[in-house]
């Protein structure tokens, strides 16, 4: 129901602490980064963030987009498992 | 893009599919709900579908912020935006939503000064920019978009801009999730939770789903294997017997959502009694309104708001696609009398809308899709 | 009881309809390329002039004249802000009618120029305009030989609208009729990069880019592309509407199918990161200096190569191929091993926020 595009911080705004510049595979644009917590939001450059109607939603969890994708891979490499053991298996 | 690209890897999908294929029990039918419309379009843009056994069905939920406006909230909203010194300005999904006597479109064609914004923010600045004018704010969506909107409220508040105000029209989405698993009508054996609006209101308010109504839910995120694995991991707790609130956007979503995001809301906005959804009827305590010390920024105080209630077409079963109950294509109107083009429900307004994803990106049918593209 | 697969014959068959104009008023949809633009065309301009050269609805009129085969074409430019990065509304005025000529395989000759000026429009901005538009021309090879002015009052016009109209001779005869299935659709280069560029040049989205307007004159891509593979069938340029929308009209014109291999669609990486952010599909977004072509499949590799080779084709992709069936639809084969109907556009691509 609502679009939430991942965008990299690229540099705060001097003078306005709710702001920060987001870029999005090189499109850039000030977002509102007040509803995070912590001081600046408690992110900073090079941080990754939820972006939504030009407030930033949240801090994407980087260890944790590792470990989802580590698990969908995990998961296609039971299936290559399954298959490699399938056509190794003889039931002649 | 980074977040983005791997979570579209084609590879990834059909293994993961075939896990899905695998813990199916044979001959039994599943039937999820994608309680969010991010997830029918993404399911639709990115041809999910051919991913999923024919077992596995994916219902469309509520979750479509323009799909549950009633006709008569969008009439009393252009009622607003008629009077002469007013700027409406609005996301660009709720320019072709009909209300009772036409959309916003069509009352910017009759003259009506009505702008597309990006973000509240955006409103609030044409505010300041047209100091002679009033501009109002047509605040739509759920959780998600709520804060954003209280946020607005705050800062116009802090810096004393007294030509702006809100039309709220915000929704809570737990309460529409309650009023389709009460419909005696319905069968669904597992939720995919809406991920952005679980960045805000985290997931144990989903607890009650899993304790009192014995359905698993798997908050997911809108990339199409999140999607897909999250539909796996729906089979999984069925397949083990567990009914749990699981997390499988955990890259975005924190267990305990944004607190400061539900603080913005607290102070700024008050849940109404009852609103009228379309297709649902009225349901209470699932909407939000501004609160009293913000009513110099209340549109519905400040304006003489009609208060127009429109029934629903009789021929339009949106209430029943909303719930689930009918697949969009067994809605009497679907693809006859209600299309993209003039569409009497909402469902088949905005893209994400149940009916007009499945016309637009729906397969004629799977099978024969699949004949076209291999040949 | 109806089943799914009746509903889906009906949608089908409605997708082949003629549209019709059922709206009180013109919205801006009516102007944005997609199904109520045709609809409009169709039920109120097509109905009171219809002819045979009119009712091909091609990008410009084929006319036979003594032993000459002309084309003639004309376009409306209206565009908000008048300058953007990479052009303006007079590059756009010149370039879009020599293109219109040039996918109708005809050598583009002379150009009109009519300007309608709103009061208080400043002058050295016209001048701007007024050279941009001789630059565009000489570099087209075309001669703008007639042209009219008038002036509207405040605030009865958006500074400046021109329209252009275009005389070409047919150097090579192309037509949807050709499309066979098989035939491969090739596009010019990367899309969308005009309607993007345009859209943030407002600055109401307050969002920043290093983009430009794709906004050129095909005419010399189109001639090297016609020399080297004169067996292409036809050519269309994607401006309003984008890709999609070319895409369904050459499925319902020519009852083939087009399937589409969405990864092969080039997008340069910050379009593509606009058009996430705002919610739109690149493939409905506008271009001005890209066109389609059709060509028999054995002739995909050698027409890549000419396009390629050419300073505005080194984006150039097979995108999509012709089958004869379903016909009349677009299907797209997305990069995650789905299948998609890729329909017409109902109005404007507008930004949403879900």
């Amino acid at each position: 129901m609502c679009l939430g595009i991942p965008g990299e911080i690229v540099a705060l705004v001097p003078d306005r602490a709710d702001l920060a510049m987001v870029e999005i595979a090189g499109v850039r644009r000030a977002v509102n980064i007040g509803l995070l917590g912590g001081p600046a939001g408690g992110v900073g450059v090079g941080d990754w963030v939820l972006v939504h109607v030009g407030f930033a939603m949240s801090k994407i969890d980087e260890a944790e987009a590792a470990a989802t994708l580590a698990l969908l891979r995990g998961l296609g490499e039971a299936y290559t498992d399954e298959l490699n053991a399938l056509a190794g298996s003889d039931i002649t | 893009m980074r977040f983005v690209e791997e979570y579209r890897d084609a590879n990834r999908a059909r293994a993961l599919a075939e896990q899905i294929a695998a813990l199916c029990e044979p001959g039994r039918q599943y039937k999820f709900m994608e309680v969010c419309g991010g997830h029918t379009h993404t399911i639709y843009k990115h041809g999910l579908l051919d991913h999923l056994p024919e077992s596995v069905t994916l219902v469309h939920g509520p979750g479509c912020p323009v799909c549950v406006i009633p006709m008569g909230r969008v009439d009393d909203a252009i009622a607003i935006a008629r009077q002469p010194d007013v700027i409406m300005t609005s996301f660009g999904d709720m320019m072709r939503v009909p209300g009772g006597s036409g959309s916003f479109l069509d009352a910017k064609a009759a003259g009506a000064d009505i702008r597309m914004v990006y973000s509240p923010l955006d409103a609030l600045k044409i505010a300041r920019q047209n100091p002679d004018r009033r501009v109002v704010f047509m605040g739509i969506g759920f959780e998600t978009t709520a804060p954003s909107t209280a946020m607005t409220v705050l800062r116009a508040a802090a810096e004393g801009v007294r030509n702006f105000s809100v039309f709220c029209n915000h929704v809570t989405i737990l309460p529409a999730i309650k009023a389709i698993l009460d419909s005696p009508d319905l069968r669904l054996d597992g939720f995919l939770g809406p991920g952005h609006v679980s960045t805000v209101i985290g997931c144990r308010p989903y607890g009650f789903i899993a304790r009192d109504y014995h359905r698993p839910v798997v908050v997911s995120g809108f990339e199409p294997l999140d999607v897909l694995q999250s539909v796996h991991m729906l089979l999984t707790q069925l397949a083990q017997g567990r009914c749990e609130v699981e997390n499988q956007y955990t890259r975005v979503v924190p267990w305990n959502g944004n607190p400061r995001a539900l603080e913005a809301i607290n102070r700024t906005m008050e849940l109404r009694p009852y609103f009228e959804w379309r297709g649902l009827g009225f349901i209470s305590h699932s909407a939000l309104r501004l609160r009293e010390e913000y009513a110099a920024f209340d549109a519905e105080r400040i304006f003489q708001i009609p208060g127009v209630r429109v029934a629903d077409p009789k021929a339009c079963q949106c209430g029943e696609v909303l719930k689930g109950v009918l697949k969009p294509w067994e809605c009497k109107v679907f693809g006859t009398a209600c299309t993209p083009e003039t569409p009497i429900g909402t469902c088949m307004v905005s893209s994400e809308g149940a009916c007009a994803a499945y016309y637009n990106f729906g397969r004629f049918t799977r099978r024969r899709t699949e004949e076209v593209t291999r040949a | 009881m109806i089943t799914e697969e009746q509903v889906l014959e009906r949608i089908r068959r409605a997708r082949e309809r003629r549209p019709r104009l059922r709206d009180e008023r013109i919205t801006l949809a009516h102007g944005a390329g997609g199904k109520a633009t045709q609809s409009l065309i169709e039920s109120t301009f097509l109905e009171a002039f219809r002819n045979p050269a009119l009712e091909r609805l091609a990008d410009g009129a084929v006319l036979e004249a003594d032993e000459a085969r002309l084309v003639l074409t004309t376009d409306g430019y209206v565009v908000s802000p008048l300058f953007f990065p990479g052009g303006d509304i007079g590059d756009l005025a010149v370039n879009g009618t020599v293109n219109d000529l040039a996918v109708m395989g005809a050598r583009p000759l002379y150009l009109s120029a009519a300007f309608i000026l709103e009061e208080g429009f400043p002058t050295d901005d016209l001048r701007r305009i007024v050279t941009s538009m001789a630059e565009a021309a000489a570099a087209a090879g075309v001669d703008i030989v007639t042209g009219d002015t008038k002036v509207v009052g405040r605030g009865k016009a958006d500074g400046c609208y021109i329209t252009t109209t275009g005389v070409g001779v047919v150097r090579h005869a192309l037509s949807v009729d050709r499309v066979e299935p098989g035939d491969a659709v090739l596009v010019s280069g990367p899309i969308a990069e005009h309607g993007v560029t345009v859209m943030l040049a407002r600055g109401e989205l307050d969002i920043e880019a290093d983009l430009t307007s794709d906004t050129a004159p095909l005419h010399d891509i189109v001639a090297a592309l016609l020399e080297a593979v004169p067996q292409t069938r036809m050519l269309r340029d994607a401006t309003r509407g984008g890709v999609a929308t070319v895409l369904n009209e050459i499925a319902k014109a020519s009852g083939t199918a087009v399937v589409v291999d969405e990864s092969a669609v080039p997008v340069r990486p910050q379009v593509g990161g606009a058009c996430e952010l705002l919610g739109i599909d690149p493939l409905y977004v506008a271009c001005e200096g890209r066109f389609l072509a059709v060509v028999p499949a054995e002739c995909a590799e050698a027409a890549l190569d000419v396009l390629r080779s050419h300073p505005l084709g080194a984006g150039a992709a097979r995108i999509a191929t012709v089958q004869d069936d379903p016909p009349g639809l677009v299907l797209g084969r997305t990069a995650f091993g789905g299948t998609r109907v890729i329909d017409t556009l109902v109005g404007d691509p507008l930004p949403r926020i879900c």
